[in-house]
């Protein structure tokens, strides 16, 4: 019962906040509806008992790709018309309305196959086992490290004064 | 109704469309970012949910989700970088005014 009340509190939160993200026109405004939304989507884990996850989610998204993007918002502050839009809003709006009618039929429609058991309660050791234990993820974490390590050295030789 | 599987997916499904038109339509590239981040979060829960209902015990959902983690937060440092560079020769965030490739 619980977790049902979370799911719809957290759901409309995350549904509208992701909504003020494309439709404030203020952009800072919208970067802080893109934390709530973040905020929402890392409660939303916490319903899937995927703790690890959820202080993953706070920590790389709340944390860090917010502050990024608040800056970006403010270096590009004199930017003077806000997020307008263009000329697709009807096609656009079509476009994401057969998306979604499709996904939505093909995944009610879909007989899943949901498995009894319940799921493991603190998620952190076992996924440290996925990831790093016999026959794991070892391979993809070190490339993982390699392909962040390459994005900060770009992104300082990008963006740096010449 | 229970609280199932279809729940999460419908929920993801409409905050991934909500992304789609918001990069479809928005003209400031920053906002273009934000909604990409959005879309990309999305189907995080997509990941998610399925590996709570249908596998629970081996989690390769969640192992999964952080590697896309991983790789949004690498595509935002470079993406605001490039961003930053292209504001810095244009004084612009609107998509429309982005002609360098033109000659």
């Amino acid at each position: 019962m619980g977790l049902t009340i979370a799911f719809w509190a957290f759901g409309t939160v995350a549904l509208l906040s992701a909504l003020g993200v494309v439709l404030l026109r203020n952009v800072f405004r919208a970067a802080l509806s893109l934390v709530l939304c973040f905020l929402c989507i890392a409660g939303l884990y916490v319903t899937l008992s995927a703790d690890f996850l959820a202080a993953a989610q706070i920590l790389v998204y709340v944390g860090a790709i917010s502050v990024l993007i608040i800056l970006a918002v403010m270096m590009t502050r004199n930017v003077p018309q806000g997020s307008p839009g263009n000329r697709l809003k009807i096609p656009a709006l079509l476009v994401a309305a057969v998306f979604l009618g499709v996904m939505a039929v093909a995944m009610i429609y879909t007989p899943w196959q949901v498995a009894a058991t319940a799921p493991a309660a603190p998620t952190t050791a076992p996924l440290a086992g996925r990831l790093f234990g016999d026959r794991g993820f070892v391979l993809a974490v070190e490339i993982g490290a390699v392909l962040i390590l390459s994005a900060v050295i770009g992104a300082i030789a990008i963006a740096r004064e010449k | 109704m229970a609280l199932g599987l279809e729940h999460y997916l419908i929920l993801a499904a409409v905050l991934f469309s909500i992304g789609l038109y918001g990069v479809l339509t928005r003209r400031n590239v920053v906002v273009i970012l934000m909604c990409l981040e959005l879309m990309l979060n999305a189907v995080n829960l997509t990941l998610v949910a399925f590996s709570r209902y249908v596998v629970p015990a081996l989690l390769t959902g969640q192992v999964f989700a952080i590697f896309v983690m991983l790789v949004a937060a690498a595509e935002v440092s470079v993406g605001l970088a490039i961003i930053l560079a292209i504001y810095r020769g244009t004084e612009t965030v609107d998509t429309e005014k982005f002609n360098l490739l033109k000659w």
